[in-house]
């Protein structure tokens, strides 16, 4: 069954897989380097963000604005889409918040990783919590059930060093060189393919299977749902599915 | 803005989704404190990051926007081949450089 939190490192013996025995900076460069990958993604996109939004005629302190206050990539091209087609304010706003509602479910389910944190640390992951901050930690939670919460601050924090910078840098590059970036290298896939890349080896059990199956069969099945209210229905069906194959489990392991 | 909308209208925006993004983001992990949660929630939660991140991608791999929404074989091809090798290697980065050349490939053939 996925593991849970320990509320400390159990014993000495269990030190060596479970990644309790690392330090607080060893866990932050372990969050930097994992994370590394991901500036294929947030790089391209980041830049693309700065140029679509100079041509939805914003200038570039907001395009800034948007990638420093907002940070979450999928809203801010809904925002600067509807702003450039001169949609009522109030639709945009509900429109972008309701694309960034998933991340109520990341919050919830970091809760049991991250308890204890003090009131600052938690607003600092609640600033930058976004798609890969998500799932880059609760992957490495899940593999190391036995950090201990300052090297699972710190890991996240490793992460957030590279990502959050890039896309703000990234954004500001675009929005200032603009039209000098090639649109036509298929970098629209690269997104895709990285969070696949990080679920795949998360279906460790037939309950996890069962959770991603349902979520996707739902989500396509939902797809034309203004954005983001499919996801909002699709993930929790997958949370129950996945819910309920684990009981199923667990009552034919007892029988 | 250099059509109908005000800066200031732009700024209001930014302001507001700032605000409220930081508040979804908050709202579980800063409200529950440090309480318990129960298990049946924790049974659930335990499937969020394999619900939420596939059902996210799903129909931008069976829709790409890149092709007008028609789907694609080479991007198809190219999120199998990122599954099978991510569940097989339990290896991101291979994972990754599977779909990528898998995508490229493809896209240079047909």
């Amino acid at each position: 069954m996925s593991p849970t939190p320990l509320p400390r490192p159990a014993t000495r013996q269990a030190l060596a897989e479970d990644g309790s025995s690392r330090t607080v900076r060893e866990a932050f460069w372990r969050g930097t380097i994992q994370s590394l990958p991901f500036l294929v993604v947030m790089v391209p996109f980041g830049l693309l963000f700065g140029v679509v939004a100079l041509e939805a005629g914003l200038d570039v302190a907001q395009a800034m604005g948007f990638s420093i206050l907002v940070l979450a990539g999928a809203s801010q091209f809904t925002a600067v889409q509807l702003l450039g087609d001169n949609a009522p304010t109030i639709i945009v706003i509900l429109s972008c918040l309701a694309v960034n509602l998933r991340m109520a479910m990341y919050s919830a389910s970091l809760v049991p990783w991250l308890r204890g944190a003090t009131t600052a640390q938690k607003a600092g992951i609640a600033y930058a919590l976004v798609d890969q901050s998500y799932a880059l930690s609760i992957q490495e939670y899940e593999r190391n059930p036995g950090l201990g919460l300052p090297q699972r601050l710190a890991f996240f924090a490793g992460v957030v060093a590279v990502v959050c910078p890039s896309w703000m840098v990234s954004s500001w590059v675009g929005a200032t060189l603009g039209q000098a970036i090639p649109d036509d290298i298929a970098l629209d896939f690269a997104m895709p393919i990285t969070f696949l890349a990080m679920i795949a080896p998360m279906l460790r059990t037939p309950a996890h299977m069962a959770a991603c199956f349902v979520a996707v069969l739902a989500s396509l099945a939902l797809a034309g749902l203004p954005s983001g209210l499919g996801l909002l229905i699709a993930a929790p069906l997958g949370m129950v599915a996945g819910a309920l194959v684990e009981i199923a489990a667990e009552r034919r392991a007892r029988a | 803005m250099t059509n109908g909308t005000s800066d200031a209208t732009v700024w209001l925006v930014i302001v507001v989704l700032g605000i409220g993004t930081f508040l979804i983001r908050w709202s579980f992990l800063g409200a529950l404190g440090n309480r318990d949660l129960p298990s049946w929630v924790l049974r659930m939660l335990r499937y969020t990051p394999v619900a939420v991140l596939p059902a996210l991608v799903a129909p931008l791999v069976v829709w790409p926007a890149a092709t007008g929404g028609q789907p694609d074989p080479a991007r198809m091809a190219a999120a199998m081949a990122t599954v099978a090798v991510g569940l097989l290697t339990k290896n991101v980065i291979l994972a990754i450089l599977a779909g990528a050349i898998t995508l490229f490939g493809l896209l240079y053939m047909l």
